[in-house]
């Protein structure tokens, strides 16, 4: 596979031609700091070295000398982006801003170099200081020259502009992929206004400053060769991406012997192809669906029981896929609370959520439950390509996809009624289309129930 | 839509009427409330045809545009509403009440009541909006001067309209959509949008099924709609002829037969509405719509100038942030007040009610001086439980007292709790619990929650298109000259 | 995959034939064209519209007329305002289209396709169209065209559609734009967002066709533009605004369904052989037995949804025939009720009263639950 052609193109280890963080690193610093802008955005597929960037420009601005604070959207991802950066800046000390009733989780308490503090004075002397937006959000009274704001597809827009006056600069990373921000209230009183609160930071930063350089990491070093072009044309129809391995370098291998029934089929499938589509017979059900939910625990426990192998560019000489690498995702909690019952004391390590909560995780093997699985009408909420783009693209080998059949004649028989506003822009990928393509892939791997 | 409503939905088809999705009202109904009724012109935009208003069911009075577009006889339109909403409103800014402040001592004073209107869809909501952004603008003096009452009443109708975004605001009302908080019926929600339906189906005439009720409701020959929109049939047979002829006693008569069903099925919807006793908690919110429209009166006063056309990027933001802790508030407060809107949380798994079958109320951590009670409950329970280790909960009738989820096994929850006990070493009497009390919690809340800060619109970050011109008199100006017609 | 049962496309259009009976054919518009997105999972309508039957008659013929016109205000103004933009050979729209969208117009030639005078047939005005429009492709990036009332056709499931003129394809700077004009106001930036959808998804049934014939031509889809021209009255005056939208999904969305209208053929071949909407007695007067009319339109599946009502003229007789359905009461009351689709039988399970087939005992204990934490709380209430 020829990717397309990418300035400062790497060569990996595999001899295929893939630009790597450190190769678009430096032209985005050269925007931030050409002066010409106040802002640069880096787009980052799944899996595609978004922290490894965010850290790697921490430290080129953290060298220059100047201050520098980092936002992201939840105290996980700030947690996460504190160890990174300790470890990588050595000589600096991170100053991590923390909510009052905020506990320490055991990685923080253990790094010297990474500082807790409620409030600014707490900690002086910081050259990186860490936050979540809405903790920035209630400092004033300072302004960086420089801010890193990570994960910013998740966050609205109004909570830019509450923290956007901490900052000369910044650079906005964030995946575009992933599900959008949300409001729970339902007005178009700002449908079409350049800065209507409810949408992304990014719709809203790109809308005022349209000539912002929009950069984009091209590899995705989680998805394998099977996922990445797959997700890259359902998801990412405007910003493909490819695979940093090629097809073989990452295999999956069951050390123990097939039963012969259709759960093991769809494992040896998704082991061979990395895609299995499991497929229940048709039904109305409800959405808690206990054939679907036991089959999502069955396919990861049979995962786990048959001695399961990975052989990958990190291990080439093959580890067992333990329960801590799998992960099942669904749309709503009350599937993730009827899987998780069927999961077992097996299966306790095994990790069951949301989309909402997988997004930025990574997994070997994915387990999914199709958001339209036994609906016979799509909502909105179920057709959020963000949504299936967070759960088909968590996976380092392999995703097998648990639904009941009639998911094409559904969406064939979606009316398209959607509004229409002025004003705003399209959002592309549109959930039906995405919907479309990955069931038409999936379709090629299919095991049906017996 | 939930499956409890869907299931009430379920039940009024059988039953052939409507069935009731709360036991408690949760809107503030008027002594005296002010019924508008607006209809539009079809084709144009919101441009008024006739509008019938008025605070008691036997007094309507009706107002007629002979000629819609014709700009003289809108601002003519407009100064009459205004004569009749204005008036409505202002006659609530007469007595005042001391409420306690913040602070002890503070006292604030507030007007003691506000005004209600109550239109009979969203399409009156949309209305009042559409007609406050039309006349608010407008100037007294120069070209085109209006009676000082039309840009006042443009000013009063965007208030209202803004308001009714406000989750929980009764300032106005939709009649519709008031009726279809408290009962479903057994059609769908596209059908409810009828009013005349909606009512066949809540008070079906005798002998008549809701269905039945709502088929007579839907025929626009007998019912005419609710508005803003005309029959078109009406249009073709009855108006057309009387507009082309300028014929204003004919219109009258004419429209009056347009206006009247509709008259009486709001008022219908109201009574229906006050005989509902009140949940405890809608007073509240009814005083904060006091001190909305005590704010808007002061701000008028001091001669504020009328709503932007849109809101700017920090007024966006604040609004949004000031709907949404509006919603979580609402939807908690009505959870709180009605146990049929509780029991869509307890079969979503948020909520759940039950017996309390183990207490150990002296339970303490820590010594010392970091001795704490945090006695321990369980509570055994039928409903499906879907909540986290770790999430704080509360019970509507222990508004004080904070319970952490620690554990659930089987039909067995377990709970810490801390706060409201009193400051002794044991709990006061009757502050957690007891074995075989019925109880309900949920992760509801309804505590207070901080305001954001937000930048002052002088401070609009570059992000956001930077600091907007000041109030631009220059807009003003180009609304004002903008043609109606 | 379907398999054609039938033997060819002509066996289809005579059993069409057969179904509609001896009224005409109601040929496609743009407007029923549309239309196929908006319930494409409905049968009965897939069938009626493949057959060209007209079903306000239908309807109103069986007892359930759709409450239909439109006001002669709405009209009135519609033409004025279309008369306004278009005055003087379109100068208003030109500054326009140089003011608001930055298309600077310098000359233009200007084209009105109208059947005024000439050859007035529907293929005669079809071949001046596409000769005008060959032309102006041919020109390249170079001159400005206007095209009036252009007559174009769609192939809509092995028929041809001729799309009624109401539209203007202006050809600049080497594209063509589809320009719609529409009387609902801009307000502020902000006009009705299904007024805006309708005329998206018109908008890209010409791109389709447009792009058709262009590519009969041998010219790219990049020819015609993605965003089509919606000219719209701002505020609360007559005079006209321009905005570009976006109407990518909406042509999608289109080719999707038009390709998916070969099914026709198996939904035809899986109605009874004699099945015919025919409404006359044999001599041309409607006469038929409603009640065999009737018995026609149940042997087509419907997909009834609240929606129907203010998209499909036979929406009052499917709401009638899907009374006591649980879809009826909405889309998502169905899926909120397990997926049972009978309100008694929700009852009957919610009450306890019939016990749950195989398939539906998590339904039923959904709405068991459901029933007791209702009764419960209007017990408590009492």
């Amino acid at each position: 596979m020829s990717g397309p052609a990418v300035s400062g193109a790497g060569v990996s280890g595999a001899g295929v031609s893939v630009a790597r963080v450190t190769d678009v690193l430096p032209a985005v610093l050269a925007d931030l700091r050409s002066g010409r802008h106040r802002g640069v955005v880096v787009d980052s597929p799944p899996g595609a070295g978004k922290s490894t960037l965010v850290v790697r420009a921490a430290a080129e601005l953290a060298a220059g000398g100047d201050p520098l604070i980092v936002v992201a959207q939840t105290n996980e991802q700030i947690d996460d982006l504190a160890v990174r950066l300790a470890d990588a800046v050595l000589d600096a000390t991170i100053g991590r801003l923390a909510a009052q009733d905020y506990q320490a989780p055991p990685r923080i308490r253990d790094r010297p170099a990474v500082r807790v503090g409620r409030k600014l004075a707490d900690l002086p002397g910081c050259g990186i200081v860490i936050g979540t937006a809405a903790k920035w959000a209630t400092i004033g009274d300072r302004v960086w020259p420089w801010a890193i704001v990570d994960e910013v597809y998740q966050m609205r827009s109004d909570m830019l502009l509450r923290i956007a006056n901490l900052f000369e600069r910044a650079l906005f990373v964030g995946d575009p992929g992933q599900l959008d921000p949300f409001s729970t209230v339902d007005i178009d009183r700002w449908t079409g206004l350049s800065w209507d609160p409810m949408q992304s930071a990014v719709a809203v930063l790109l809308s005022h400053h349209p000539a912002m350089p929009v950069h984009r990491l091209p590899v995705s070093w989680r998805l394998p060769a099977t996922a990445a072009p797959v997700v890259a044309a359902a998801f990412y129809p405007f910003a493909r991406f490819e695979a940093g391995t090629v097809a073989g370098q990452r295999r999956l291998e069951c050390t123990a012997r097939s039963s012969g029934g259709a759960q093991d089929a769809a494992v040896e499938l998704a082991a061979a192809s990395g895609w299995a589509l499991y497929e229940l017979p048709a039904r109305h059900a409800v959405r808690t669906d206990g054939q679907a939910a036991s089959a999502c625990a069955e396919l990861a426990l049979r995962v786990l029981e048959r001695g399961t192998l990975t052989y990958s560019e990190r291990d080439p000489g093959g580890v067992p896929v333990t329960a801590d690498r799998i992960a099942i995702g669904a749309a709503h909690r009350d599937q993730v609370a009827a899987i998780r019952s069927y999961l077992g004391p097996a299966g306790s390590g095994i990790t069951v959520d949301t989309a909402n909560r997988l997004q930025g995780r990574e997994y070997d093997v994915t387990v999914v439950l199709h958001p339209l699985s036994g609906r016979r009408d799509a909502s909105a909420f179920h057709l959020e390509s963000g949504r299936l783009c967070v759960l088909a693209s968590r996976h380092r080998h392999a995703c097998l996809v648990v639904a009941r059949a009639g998911i094409p004649e559904l969406l064939d028989a979606h009316p398209s009624t959607e509004p229409v506003h002025l004003n705003v822009p399209v959002k592309f990928p549109d959930g039906w289309e995405a919907h479309q393509a990955t069931m038409s892939h999936l379709e090629r791997h299919r095991v049906r129930a017996t | 839509m939930s499956t409890l409503t869907s299931l009430a939905r379920a039940q009024a088809v059988r039953a052939g009427r409507a069935q009731p999705i709360a036991t408690v009202r949760h809107l503030h109904i008027h002594d005296r409330p002010l019924v508008l009724i607006p209809l539009t012109l079809a084709g144009e935009a919101n441009a008024p045809l006739a509008a019938m208003a008025g605070d008691h069911p036997d007094t309507p009075r009706l107002l007629v545009v002979a000629q819609p577009r014709n700009r003289d006889q809108r601002f003519a339109f407009a100064a009459a509403l205004a004569g009749i909403v204005v008036s409505y409103v202002d006659s609530f800014t007469l007595e005042v009440e001391a409420v306690a402040g913040d602070r002890p001592r503070d006292i604030r004073v507030r007007f003691a009541d506000a005004p209600q209107i109550v239109v009979p869809n969203p399409g009156g909501v949309g209305f009042a909006r559409l007609f406050g952004r039309s006349t608010r603008f407008r100037r007294t003096y120069g070209d085109f001067p209006v009676d000082p009452a039309v840009p006042m009443l443009g000013r009063w109708l965007t208030f209202l309209a803004e308001r009714a975004e406000y989750p929980g605001s009764c300032l106005l009302l939709a009649a519709t959509e008031a009726l279809a908080l408290h009962w479903a019926t057994g059609q769908s929600l596209v059908e409810d949008q009828n009013l005349a339906a909606l009512l066949g189906w809540i008070e079906p005439p005798a002998g008549l099924t809701g269905v039945q009720a709502a088929a007579l409701a839907e025929d626009a020959g007998i019912c005419p709609p609710a508005g803003p929109t005309t029959d078109p049939v009406f249009d073709n047979t009855v108006l057309a002829s009387l507009i082309r002829d300028g014929d204003v006693p004919g219109l009258e008569k004419a429209l009056t037969t347009q206006l009247e069903p509709t008259w009486g099925l709001v008022w219908r919807a109201i009574d229906r509405l006050r005989a509902l006793p009140a949940g405890s908690r809608v007073a509240g919110r009814w005083d904060a719509d006091k001190e909305a429209f005590t704010a808007h009166v002061q701000h008028l006063r001091d001669g504020g100038p009328p709503q932007p056309r849109r809101d700017s990027a920090t007024a966006a933001a604040q609004r949004l942030n000031r709907l949404e802790r509006a919603q979580a508030s609402y939807a908690a407060q009505r959870a709180f007040d009605d146990l049929l809107v509780l029991a869509e949380y307890r079969l979503a798994g948020e909520a759940f009610a039950g017996t309390v079958t183990a207490a150990d109320p002296e339970r303490v951590e820590g010594t010392g001086r970091s001795r704490k009670l945090r006695p321990h409950i369980t509570v055994t329970t039928a409903d499906p439980v879907r909540l986290a280790p770790g999430t704080a909960l509360s019970a509507p009738t222990r508004p004080g007292q904070k319970a952490t989820l620690l554990a659930v096994t089987g039909d067995e929850v377990l709970l810490e709790l801390s706060g409201g006990m009193g400051r002794a070493a044991t709990p006061a009497p009757g502050t957690v619990p007891e074995l075989g009390e019925r109880i309900c919690y949920s992760s509801l809340t309804d505590g207070y929650q901080p305001v954001a800060d937000f930048p002052r619109r002088e401070d609009t970050p570059w992000t956001h298109g930077g600091p907007p011109a000041g109030y631009e008199p220059v807009a003003v100006d180009d609304a004002a000259a903008e043609e109606w017609s | 995959m379907h398999e054609r049962q039938s033997s060819g496309g002509g066996d289809i259009e005579a059993r069409l034939a057969r179904i509609r009976g001896t009224a005409p054919v109601r040929e496609h518009t743009a407007r029923t064209i549309a239309a196929l997105t908006t319930n494409p999972g409905c049968d009965r309508r897939a069938v009626l519209d493949a057959a060209g039957i007209d079903k306000q008659k239908l309807a109103g013929y069986v007892g359930f007329a759709f409450p239909s016109g439109q006001s002669p205000f709405a009209i009135t103004r519609g033409n004025a305002f279309e008369a306004q933009v278009k005055a003087d050979g379109c100068a208003g729209l030109l500054r326009l289209l140089g003011e608001r969208l930055g298309l600077p117009v310098p000359e233009v030639s200007y084209a009105d396709l109208a059947p005024a005078g000439g050859d007035a047939s529907l293929e005669g005005r079809h071949a001046r169209t596409h000769r005008l429009v060959a032309e102006a492709a041919a020109a390249g990036p170079d001159g400005a065209v206007l095209l009036d009332h252009p007559l174009l056709r769609l192939a809509v499931g092995g028929r041809t559609a001729y799309l009624e003129p109401d539209l203007i394809a202006v050809k600049l700077r080497g594209r063509f734009h589809i320009v719609e004009i529409k009387s609902f106001a801009v307000i502020d930036g902000q006009a009705d967002g299904r007024k805006v959808a309708a005329a998206a998804t018109q908008a890209a049934v010409y791109v389709l066709a447009l792009r058709g014939l262009l590519a009969e031509l041998g010219y790219g889809p990049e020819t015609v533009a993605d965003e089509a021209v919606l000219i719209c009255p701002e505020n609360f005056a007559n005079r006209p605004t321009a905005a570009l939208v976006d109407v990518r999904k909406q042509v999608r969305v289109l080719a999707r369904q038009l390709s998916r209208l070969v099914r026709v053929g198996d939904l035809v071949a899986a109605l009874p052989p004699d099945l015919t909407f025919d409404l006359g007695d044999g001599a041309g007067i409607p006469g038929r037995p409603v009640v065999e009319v009737k018995g026609a339109l149940h042997a087509t599946r419907a997909r009834y949804a609240p929606e129907c009502l203010d998209a499909c003229e036979l929406a009052y007789f499917c709401r009638d025939e899907a009374r006591g359905q649980t879809a009826a009461l909405g889309r998502s009351v169905r899926d909120e009720l397990g997926g049972v689709p009978d309100v008694a039988d929700v009852l009957a399970l919610a009450e306890g009263s019939r016990a749950p087939d195989g398939d539906q005992a998590e339904s039923a204990e959904l709405l068991r639950l459901a029933a007791r934490l209702r009764a419960e709380a209007l017990a408590a209430a009492r």
